[in-house]
């Protein structure tokens, strides 16, 4: 599945010739994790269900590996992807809450998701429901002031029906986070708040699916954070901070499906390829 | 794009021109220092941050500090230059350019980049569309909105020449060139590009090229309209406005933001205070746009030479259904 969300995000944004492929790809296995580990609890057809967990993309431009992972769960046909970006698409450059099924914020302007996360998690615990929230953040988003306002609300309030998770990709739009503005120590920022901390490779599925099950169970706040690589699983765009916000050509994206392994012209979907932990 | 201003050359970004005129400024006066909130290679402030490391801070993705941390070095004395998108740096940064920029009335230059919706593919979040209002809003503070690359340059100029806050609004695009070379430039000091009897067309930014658009299609129906390019929305050339609307009889405005509280709502002001005529808006009527192709944004959301001739063409049935009443009156 992981091949596929990445399939998907090069193929899509060289269709819309925009966007952001290197903070999408180095999310797949966070995604993967959350949709088709077991770890979200949604209905692709009442997207709106209350009792939904919630997953935020608070980094927006990373909103590509979502819009995949939502295609592959249900929420709207795969082929709706390659409209991207266009005039009157669903499919904003940057989340849109009311467009696209599944989409739970607008985000885009960076530093903003995990106030709204907390916001939705202490509304759950108000209503004594069990629903989770999980909100992926950008190393670069967290220089922003609001991530550690959130961080220390949620420090004092300590809902422990919220997760946060760092994409540690090391870089940023204008180049690496720790020439630009170092964010370090980042595991000692984020306990000093009041969370509870894991750092992992966030590559490793198994890893990944670890820290999320014990960031579920936690008692309080959960921060896992992911050591990444940007551009993850294609070789010319891995540690290549040019791919922060350059689409590949059609000659690069057919190199990058030949290194995925998926042939350009078939994007049809096996339905249980997806395994989608649906509930109801 | 280019069908959308035909007859015009587009020339560069103004963005571009910023960056560059940033740089050559920076040669000349050492007290100029820039700083970027994570998007000096979009803003082009990195044109100067290649040239001057020393005098250059990119502070990261934090828009309010950095704001901040500009009036602080007007304080001590330097000349700041702040850039991020528009949006960016005025909305995320609009308390503290209230407490440290405006209020204080302090030497710093804020540029905002990826004005309105010809930003594109990366939707709403990344297009302002509110900030001239709120710009315009802060004591003190002039802003301005350059048409191309010549008149972005004598504006960088002019800024660092003026002592308090300015605000430099830019562009993504290609611009199309509406000066043939770097004109003079005066804040509140408003450019007729073209003369006419039957209505005024008041524009900035991208919609100056529109409007000039506009003016040959409706030379061509046998209506003259004046066009003015009011790229200093604040202070505003009233003088100019009132002549508008003493000579020709009818306003249209077009700039490519919100109707409420921009070019729009300024001129309409200044024109009601001094001699009342019929008046059309070109804008954003109350609405975000969306993902899409910068053209086809820009003909989606009406802010094109269309809109303006449509907005022309009502104006001017408009003052003729006015000034029966006024005789009578
Ligand atoms: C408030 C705000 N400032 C600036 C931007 C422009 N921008 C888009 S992506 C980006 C860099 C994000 O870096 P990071 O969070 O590390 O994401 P990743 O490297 O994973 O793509 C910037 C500065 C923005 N979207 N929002």
């Amino acid at each position: 599945m992981a091949t596929r969300l990445r399939h998907h995000i090069v193929h899509m944004l060289a269709r819309a010739g925009s966007g952001h492929p290197g903070g999408s790809l180095s999310a797949v296995e966070f995604v993967t994790a959350l949709y088709f580990g077991g770890f979200l609890r949604y209905d692709p057809k009442r997207p709106d269900w209350r009792d939904r967990d919630r997953f935020i993309m608070s980094k927006g431009h990373g909103v590509p590996v979502q819009y995949a992972a939502l295609a592959e769960a249900g929420f709207f046909p795969v082929e709706e992807l390659d409209t991207l970006r266009a005039i009157d698409s669903r499919l904003q450059g940057h989340p849109v809450y009311g467009t696209a099924p599944g989409i739970e914020a607008s985000t885009g302007s960076l530093g903003q998701g995990l106030s709204i996360g907390l916001g939705i998690a202490l509304a759950g615990r108000l209503d004594r429901k069990d629903f989770q929230v999980y909100v992926l953040l950008g190393d670069g988003e967290c220089q922003e002031g609001q991530v550690w306002e959130a961080a220390m609300a949620a420090g004092h309030h300590r809902p422990d029906n919220l997760v946060a998770i760092v994409d540690y990709n090391k870089f940023q739009l204008d180049g690496a986070v720790e020439e630009i503005m170092s964010i370090e120590p980042l595991a000692a920022k984020w306990e000093a708040m009041g969370w509870a901390v894991r750092e992992i490779d966030g590559h490793d599925l198994v890893q990944v699916l670890d820290a999320l099950e014990w960031a579920t169970a936690a008692t309080g706040p959960a921060c896992i954070i992911g050591h990444t690589v940007k551009g993850k699983g294609v070789s010319f765009m891995e540690h290549e901070n040019r791919y922060h916000g350059v689409a590949p050509s059609e000659e690069e994206l057919t190199r990058a499906l030949e290194e995925l392994g998926v042939a350009a012209a078939d994007r049809s979907i096996d339905a249980d390829a997806a395994g989608a932990k649906e509930v109801q | 794009m280019r069908d959308l201003f035909e007859g015009l050359e587009l020339g560069k970004a103004t963005r571009d021109a910023y960056g560059e005129a940033l740089r050559d400024l920076g040669h000349e006066h050492q007290d100029i220092v820039v700083l970027d909130a994570d998007l000096a290679k979009s803003t082009k402030s990195w044109t100067f941050g290649a040239e001057f490391p020393d005098r250059f801070f990119n502070v990261g993705i934090q828009e309010a500090n950095m704001v901040g941390m500009a009036g602080g070095l007007a304080m001590a004395g330097k000349v700041p230059f702040i850039s991020s998108f528009a949006c960016f740096v005025i909305l995320k940064g609009f308390d503290q350019l209230r407490m440290a920029v405006s209020y204080p009335n302090l030497n710093v230059k804020i540029a905002g980049s990826h004005q309105g919706i010809s930003v594109g593919e990366d939707g709403t979040s990344q297009q302002a569309v509110e900030d001239v209002a709120l710009a315009c809003s802060l004591p003190n503070v002039v802003v301005v909105v350059p048409a191309d690359e010549h008149e972005t340059r004598a504006v960088v100029k002019a800024a660092y020449a003026h002592h308090g806050p300015v605000y430099i609004r830019t562009g993504r695009p290609s611009a199309p060139l509406v000066h043939d070379s770097e004109p003079e430039f005066v804040f509140g000091r408003a450019k007729r590009l073209r003369e006419g009897t039957d209505l005024t067309i008041i524009a900035n930014g991208l919609l100056v090229g529109a409007a000039l658009v506009a003016h040959d299609r409706l030379a061509e129906e046998g209506i003259a309209a004046r066009v003015v390019n009011m790229a200093t929305v604040k202070p505003l050339d009233v003088a100019e406005v009132e002549s508008a609307a003493r000579e020709t009889g009818a306003i249209v405005t077009a700039e490519e933001h919100l109707l409420h509280g921009g070019l729009g709502s300024v001129v309409a002001q200044a024109v009601v205070a001094n001699h009342p005529v019929p008046m059309e808006f070109v804008g954003l009527d109350d609405t975000y746009a969306e993902s899409g192709e910068p053209a086809a944004l820009l003909r989606k959301y009406g802010l094109t030479a269309a809109e303006i001739v449509a907005a022309a063409r009502r104006a001017i049935d408009r003052k003729g259904a006015v000034a029966p009443d006024r005789v009578v009156g």
